[in-house]
């Protein structure tokens, strides 16, 4: 198999001293009979190696999207493509299936969000996981069985040698997911993409297995990117934070300065949508009134000004570029941000009017727990 | 006989997923086909959203076309019906030569294209008989098995589906365990043995029943079993939706129900599928009366002209292939245009 | 094991329900074989005579009874119209028919099969719409109008096969490809659809990150986990062309179990008719038991949920 371009890690075009992956501006959108979706409108961000950038957003605001466009694991029919993916140095973005086969699974892996259906149902775990140990390492048969084997045990799998020779559906949901960890992990990747990796899983699991990624990524020095819809999940495993809505950045800043600071209205909703251990019992959640936009046809202005309880007249019309926020590496999309005099005096307007720009009702007082607990 | 997709095979492996359709879209889906292969969750949840925002969607983007194919295939059906409903009328202007008489023909059979009046459009048989003449009488006879059938096998299997599939429990497993059984049994022998045993009668005794009868009774019992089933499945899924209970919490009584709640909406998507089922007792009229048990001799039904014409393979193909070529259009037609108005009630019955 | 022989007893009960059913409904239809083997100037005693010659005069359920008692040795009786013993007619007839339906299905998969997966790679691609199109042009083509076609061409034209008989191998193969061009447009369309439904699974997607190529995806990945419905819809074919091949026995004059059965309707001849349902039960019962161990083999999810049953 001859290796061209941007072939195996001794590959040439590549350079090493560059960043592991820059993102500029890159869009996808899908043709579809009813118009063109645009999934990801824009979006830039760097990634160095060994870092952790997490990706948040409610469904639909493109994360996922995101995600498979990078990798270029999207259909080529009816989806268009555009921006620059450097993956050390060299731009991906154009670059062929076949030669991006030799980057898939050696250099980037994947996991899935559902391990329910990720794994072939009828294949047996070991051959799932060796696959690709064949196909990139050019293992012999003993080798990949041996590398199969402890890399079942390092995503803490017990009884391996009995499980490479069982079918998924005789494991649960979490040792699944643990399985697609082995495999997306078999190659050594330096780029690692977990897609909503706990959504489909109990909750009991749902730390183990972000904690495992988490001391696996440490243990391989390998740059992740924590794909997700919920900030709580991003809050202590990330060093950087993207949020996502409807296609676009609208918020990125490193983690801690995310939650002590957010500018974005949009993030706040999201945080006070999340429950707090600390909150009193029946505390009402914040819900994010209506719904992501259309992609199709996108609001005017800021995509999130008809959900929003600071929208003024402004934010209906003008969409707000990317503003550097003072914390270096802090961005925001908004006229009127959090915490600004501005956003302080956009909201106390809209309280008063009792209603946003967009007519979102705006209300401080809280509704009294022992209702909030029947609504 | 050869149409194995039509009959609506299970596909119920235990502990498979089910496909909810087996048969494929032959082409007017795959639009949403292309959707759903580009799409993740995600893009499907843009398309649901959107779908729920009609105000901004331009009202002829989200309009379904029939397409072209459709059109075609209904004007030729369209074309046989008008010519074998005409064909009284046709001979009697003297355009159409009697299909059981010789017409003149020095030496048959005659292949030659003729004028249309006086026959000889298609040439004609061994016997000089106008093949033209004799494909539009045979029309009739396709047409009205084809459809008399499938309206008797819709209103019995009908009400069999929609009972079993609305009162459930033991009646429900008995009826469906019958239509089993019917199922196992190669339909044409059914059929067969269904003609013989009306048709024909001890020596010295009247036949009980005219050939035609009993042709069309045979298919309307051949068809009652899949058409209970494929009735039976959306009277389940109509059955527990909420119009359904809220008549019932009005007091309306289960044949009311049955009759004024499930029927108008379990007939649209059955239609579509009915004129499959006519294009299924076209061809199995067809098979029929190629083993010379449909109308019989010398009336012309198309199975049978068939039949005649392999026996003259070096003299005059045409004798064949001309009944072969208008059958194989006419059950082609009907099965685009079923196949077609089959997904096009699919797509509104998800807008509902 | 355990599960072979519950399907081992389901089978004797199927085979022993379609049996009776069908006796009973024979010797309900009207139509009397003695008044038949009789003929027509026959007077009240003798016809009473040939009634006892033949057993008609007992009760069904002990006719029956006796019936199968000889059918388990083997013996299916004599022809009530030709006195020729029918397991002798029907050990004759039944390699014509089986031979007809093997090669039918083995034509019908061997050109269904790559087809299905070459459409679904590139589905709404040229090769896709064309297969697609003809495949339900296919459909559209019954027996008796796609054989005259193909013995005008490859009989009558050119001479490469012969339109009859069930000499040698080349006999068979006008009629299995008749045969064959329904079922192939019925599996390729079924194939096609299964194959772009599982093209679209999230497993799919993962081989495909692990930077295997589209061929790979496609034999190592896709294909197994699409053929479940293909199987099933392949024994229900196999089952009902036992005794379905009846056209195209006629047209080529071939002597298998459908023309059997037919004749014996004809002739009003129960015993044959009979003897030729127990064998189309048998081997419908046969063939699925036959697909259930297939998908066994092909699902392990099936496997193992019998294994714990």
């Amino acid at each position: 198999m001859s290796r061209k371009v941007i072939g195996g890690p001794t590959g040439t075009g590549r350079d090493p001293n560059a960043k592991l992956l820059r993102v500029v501006d890159i869009k996808t959108h899908f043709r579809t009979e009813k118009g063109t979706v645009r999934a990801v409108d824009g979006v830039s961000f760097t990634l160095d190696r060994g870092r952790t950038l997490g990706v948040v957003g409610e469904s639909g605001s493109g994360k996922t999207i995101l995600s498979r466009s990078i990798m270029g694991l999207l259909p080529k029919r009816n989806v268009v493509r555009q921006g620059h993916v450097y993956y050390e140095g060299t731009d991906i973005i154009g670059l062929p299936d076949e030669e991006m086969r030799h980057v898939w699974g050696s250099e980037m892996a994947m996991v899935f969000q559902d391990p329910m259906t990720s794994l072939n149902p009828v294949k047996k775990i070991g051959k799932q996981i060796t696959e690709s140990l064949f196909l990139h390492l050019h293992m012999d048969k003993q080798d990949a069985h041996d590398t199969a084997l402890a890399l079942l045990s390092s995503v803490g799998i017990p009884e391996p040698e009995q499980r490479l020779n069982e079918y998924p559906h005789q494991l649960s949901g979490g040792m699944r997911q643990r399985v697609v960890i082995a495999i997306a992990l078999a190659c050594g990747p330096k780029l690692l993409f977990a897609d909503e990796p706990t959504t489909a899983l109990d909750v009991t699991v749902q730390a183990q297995i972000l904690n495992l990624l988490q001391q696996l990524q440490r243990e391989r020095h390998m740059a992740m990117i924590l794909v997700t819809h919920d900030l709580g999940v991003v809050a202590g495993r990330t060093d950087e934070i993207a949020v996502m809505y409807a296609g676009k950045v609208v918020e990125h800043a490193p983690t801690p300065v995310l939650f002590s600071n957010m500018k974005m209205p949009y993030t706040e909703a999201l945080l006070s949508s999340i429950p707090k251990l600390d909150y009193p019992s029946h505390t009402r959640l914040e819900v994010i009134p209506g719904r992501p936009p259309d992609l199709i046809n996108p609001p005017r202005g800021c995509r999130f000004a008809p959900r929003c309880k600071y929208a003024q007249e402004r934010c209906l019309n003008e969409e707000p570029p990317l503003i550097a926020a003072e914390t270096p590496g802090h961005m925001f999309r908004c006229w009127f941000p959090v915490g600004s005099p501005e956003g302080e005096e956009a909201l106390s307007r809209n309280l008063a009017a009792g209603a946003s720009a967009s007519g979102v009702p705006v209300t401080d007082v809280p509704m009294p727990a022992s209702l909030a607990g029947r609504s | 006989m050869p149409e194995p997709s039509h009959r609506g095979a299970p596909v119920d492996a235990p502990g498979i997923s089910s496909r909810p359709e087996i048969d494929a879209p032959a082409g007017g889906a795959r639009e949403m086909l292309e959707l759903t292969q580009l799409a993740d969750r995600e893009v499907e949840e843009l398309q649901a959203l959107h779908t729920l925002d009609p105000d901004q969607v331009p009202a002829d983007a989200v309009k379904k076309r029939l397409g072209p194919l459709f059109w075609f295939a209904a004007g030729w059906f369209l074309l046989i019906v008008v010519l074998a409903l005409a064909a009284p009328l046709m001979e009697r202007a003297g355009f159409l030569p009697d299909p059981t008489k010789a017409v003149k023909c020095a030496n048959p059979p005659c292949s030659k294209l003729g004028i249309l009046k006086q026959g000889y459009l298609l040439g004609t048989d061994n016997l000089s008989r106008d093949i033209f003449s004799r494909i539009v009488w045979g029309a009739r006879v396709s047409l009205l098995v084809g459809f008399s059938s499938i309206f008797f096998g819709l209103v019995l299997g009908g009400a069999i589906g929609v009972i079993a599939g609305f009162f459930k429990g033991k009646l429900e497993t008995v009826l469906m365990a019958l239509t089993d059984m019917f199922l196992a049994f190669p339909a044409i022998l059914l059929a067969l043995a269904i003609i013989t045993f009306a048709s024909t009668s001890n020596p010295g005794e009247e036949p009980r029943l005219s050939r035609q009868v009993a042709v069309i009774l045979a298919l309307t019992i051949v068809s009652v079993p899949p058409i209970a089933r494929l009735v039976r499945a959306s009277t389940l899924v109509f059955a527990q939706r909420e119009f359904v209970l809220a008549a019932r919490t009005l007091g309306a009584s289960n044949l009311r129900i049955m009759v004024k709640e499930i029927v108008p909406n379990v007939l649209p998507p059955i239609f579509a599928f009915g004129i499959i089922g006519v294009a299924i007792a076209i061809t199995a009229e067809g098979a029929l009366a190629f083993l010379g048990l449909s109308l019989q001799p010398p009336n012309p039904t198309w199975g049978g002209m068939i039949n005649d014409g392999q026996k003259f393979y070096l003299d005059a193909p045409h004798m064949v292939l001309v009944p072969c070529a208008v059958l194989f259009l006419t059950v082609l037609s009907l099965n685009l245009a079923g196949d077609r108005l089959r997904e096009y009630f699919d797509i509104k019955e998800s807008v509902l | 094991m355990r599960f072979v022989w519950r399907k081992f007893a389901q089978l004797i009960v199927v085979v022993l329900a379609v049996t009776f059913l069908s006796y009973l409904m024979l010797s309900l239809l009207p139509g009397d074989l003695a008044q038949v083997k009789c003929g027509i100037s026959c007077d009240q005693q003798s016809l009473e005579r040939t009634r006892e010659e033949l057993g008609l005069n007992q009760p069904i359920p002990l006719r029956y009874v006796k019936w199968l008692g000889k059918a388990v040795t083997g013996d299916l009786g004599k022809s009530g119209t030709n006195q020729q013993p029918i397991t002798e007619a029907l050990q004759q007839r039944l390699p014509t028919t089986i031979k007809l339906l093997v090669f039918s299905q083995l034509i019908a998969l061997a050109i269904a099969v790559p087809a299905a997966v070459i459409a679904a790679q590139r589905a709404g691609g040229i090769f896709d719409r064309i297969s697609t199109t003809l495949a339900f042009a296919g459909l559209s083509a019954p027996a008796y109008v796609v054989a005259p076609v193909l013995v005008y061409l490859f009989a009558v034209r050119l001479k490469w096969f012969p339109a009859t008989g069930t000499e040698g191998l080349k006999s068979f193969v006008l009629p299995s490809v008749t045969l064959a061009l329904a079922e192939m447009a019925a599996y390729l369309r079924l194939l096609r659809s299964d194959l772009i439904s599982t093209l679209q699974e999230d497993y799919i997607t993962m081989a495909k990150a692990k930077g295997l190529s589209p061929r790979e995806v496609m034999i190592k990945h896709a294909f197994r986990p699409s053929t479940f419905s293909l199987v099933t819809v392949m024994g229900l074919n196999a089952g009902r062309l036992l005794g379905g091949t009846l056209i195209i026995e006629v047209i080529f004059a071939l002597n298998g179990i459908g023309s059997y059965i037919v004749q014996g309707i004809f002739s009003r001849d129960y015993f044959a008719v009979q003897a030729g349902v127990v064998v189309v039960a048998v081997g419908y019962v046969l063939i699925n038991f036959a697909v259930d161990m297939l998908y066994a083999a092909l699902d392990p999810r099936i496997r193992h949920a019998r294994a714990i049953a």
